[in-house]
């Protein structure tokens, strides 16, 4: 095991806080496969993923996890309505070319689809392009505007917009400090926005 | 040598009689027939940790054991044995040579036991699905109820698709390597192309060439020739060879063997008549010709695998240009539709097709992973020692 898979992302522990134990899951943009084994070896859950890259399918498929290799945008199509309990989308849908596509998609695969996407609304982004008129980079967003596979940035505000143009409902949402601690819980939305570096929602569709 | 194998098959066999026929595609029962199988390690005492290895176009029975005819290792030796990635220490390895074979399962070499002659021509044309239900009566008759993994590459691919399909109850899991759920028009083509070699040889005589004590080795060694360059991969050939000259400086002006890889695919198609039979050859490549799963279920594949609780590791190589990875894709969008347990690794190779029969560390490396998970969600104890 590299210690990369060992060593746990604090936002990972939120979406897992976030699932039943034994559910049936889909990890979509699955990485490496941390999530999937953490939710399989805490949670019992019944694990699949779906990764872009090749290392990290044929990692996560010697690792004894179910895992294909394929793209969100393009594969989601191919899977039945209702399949799973959960999809999870875990710091990818800013790669996807179809953002609200592939929202959708998770909604009608799964019961409930959970979302987590770096914020670009975070007060020290927003203060890169104010006071130096670049493009932003943090941390977590480690790339140049032109090598960057980001592409469909947004802020929390922007995501709860999309949510609501989905007709899904909210049932549980998060916004995680650089340390993938929350914010404050009752904070209203334009601090979580200011101040989550990043932010994680358990959607389902509208009954 | 190959003619005596077939009737008399070094190793273990099956024989089923008059009262076990084998009802064939084709529409006739084939009986008696027999199928000469081996097998590596032990089968424990639930019988749970069973694992058949199908094998590809022109291999067989011996599978991690010196072969007879040849005196060569086993086809997979790599990949089977103690602490290998289907490892004997932990697994029962079950491989059986696939009807219409030559090393010693009914094929057209065997002999019809109601002339004593080779049955040639007269046996009825085989299909993959023919191939898997003779498997699954020898692995009823070894007493086994479900397969702990069935897998194989290539056509052997095709026979655990088949079998996960079939027998969704007797595959806990299956991984089919470098294969498709259908044969493509390009593959038939090529295939094609090999029998009309064969059957344009005159010593082929009509396919009566055994009863008649004549071989069409040209015939068959072209057909080899020619399957041999859509294994490999152009990278591959050129790595190997390039433009190289064998045994010469300069071109002879001439047809003979100047370029190394003439020589080299001369070299594959001699040793191949050694060992195969050429009726043998028609009657294989036709069974992949016809071998269409979503056909045989009302165009769909997914209906094919529907309610499947197998889990499933897909597995294809990016240079692979025979079964390339959109065909594998195909399998994994089926099942997934089906709501099946899948994995799917492409391995970047650039040895072609038959990156599944060498030295592929991805590949060991996920069988392994794969295996180890499914033994675990089945209960089987760990390795010995």
């Amino acid at each position: 095991m590299t210690a990369k898979a060992e060593g746990i992302r604090p936002d990972y522990l939120h979406v897992a806080s976030m699932i039943a134990p034994g559910s049936k899951v889909l990890d979509v943009g699955c990485g490496d496969g941390g999530l999937l084994k953490l939710l399989r070896d805490q949670k019992g859950v019944d694990g699949r993923g779906i990764e872009l890259s090749r290392e990290g399918v044929n990692d996560c498929v010697a690792a004894g996890l179910a895992v294909i290799q394929g793209d969100a945008d393009t594969d989601l199509a191919f899977y039945p309505d209702d399949s799973f309990d959960v999809v999870i989308l875990s710091q990818t849908i800013q790669a996807t070319r179809a953002p609200r596509v592939v929202l959708e998609h998770m909604l009608r695969i799964g019961k409930r689809a959970i979302i987590s996407f770096p914020n670009f609304g975070h007060w020290r982004l927003r203060m890169q392009l104010l006071t130096r008129g670049r493009m932003p980079a943090s941390e977590n967003l480690p790339y140049h505007w032109y090598d960057t596979p980001n592409i469909h940035f947004c802020t929390i505000r922007d995501f709860v917009d999309l949510v609501r143009e989905v007709d899904a409902v909210t049932e549980r949402s998060a916004a995680l400090d650089r340390h993938g601690r929350a914010v404050r819980v009752h904070a209203p939305w334009w601090f979580w926005n200011l101040f989550g570096e990043q932010a994680v929602f358990k959607l389902r569709r509208k009954d | 040598m190959a003619r005596r194998q077939a009737d008399e098959p070094a190793g273990l066999r099956a024989r089923f009689g008059p009262d076990e026929p084998l009802v064939l595609d084709a529409g006739v029962a084939l009986s008696p027939f027999q199928i000469a199988y081996q097998t590596y390690g032990r089968l424990n005492a639930e019988k749970s940790n069973a694992v058949l290895v199908c094998h590809a176009l022109t291999g067989d029975q011996h599978v991690a054991s010196d072969n007879p005819v040849t005196g060569k290792p086993g086809w997979w030796e790599i990949m089977i044995g103690p602490g290998k990635p289907i490892d004997t220490d932990r697994y029962f390895v079950i491989c059986s040579n696939v009807l219409g074979g030559c090393m010693g399962t009914t094929g057209p070499a065997s002999a019809d036991p109601a002339t004593g002659e080779a049955y040639g021509l007269t046996l009825p044309l085989i299909t993959i699905p023919d191939m898997v239900r003779a498997q699954a009566m020898l692995v009823k008759r070894l007493g086994i109820d479900t397969l702990f993994c069935v897998l194989g590459g290539s056509m052997g691919g095709m026979q655990v698709l088949q079998w996960a399909a079939e027998y969704k109850d007797m595959v806990f899991s299956a991984l089919p390597i470098a294969t498709s759920a259908k044969h493509s028009a390009q593959n038939i083509a090529f295939h094609e192309v090999g029998r009309q070699a064969i059957m344009a040889d005159p010593q082929w005589r009509g396919g009566r060439y055994l009863v008649e004590g004549a071989r069409p080795s040209a015939g068959l060694a072209v057909a080899r020739m020619a399957a041999h360059i859509t294994y490999l991969s152009d990278m591959a050939l050129h790595r190997k060879f390039g433009r190289r000259f064998q045994d010469r400086d300069a071109p002879t002006f001439s047809f003979d063997a100047d370029f190394q890889v003439e020589s080299y695919l001369r070299y594959q198609g001699e040793a191949f008549v050694e060992r195969f039979d050429a009726n043998s050859y028609l009657y294989v490549t036709r069974a992949m010709d016809y071998f269409d799963i979503a056909a045989d279920h009302g165009g769909s594949l997914a209906k094919a695998f529907a309610g499947t609780k197998t889990r499933f590791c897909i597995v294809s190589f990016t240079s692979d240009w025979l079964f390339p990875t959109a065909d594998s894709r195909q399998v994994v969008h089926a099942l997934n539709a089906a709501g099946a347990s899948v994995s799917f690794a492409e391995i970047a190779s650039d040895k072609g097709h038959d990156a599944f029969l060498l030295d592929e560390p991805e590949l060991f490396a996920i069988t392994r992973g794969f295996l180890d998970a499914a033994a675990r969600a089945r209960g089987l104890a760990g390795p010995a020692g």
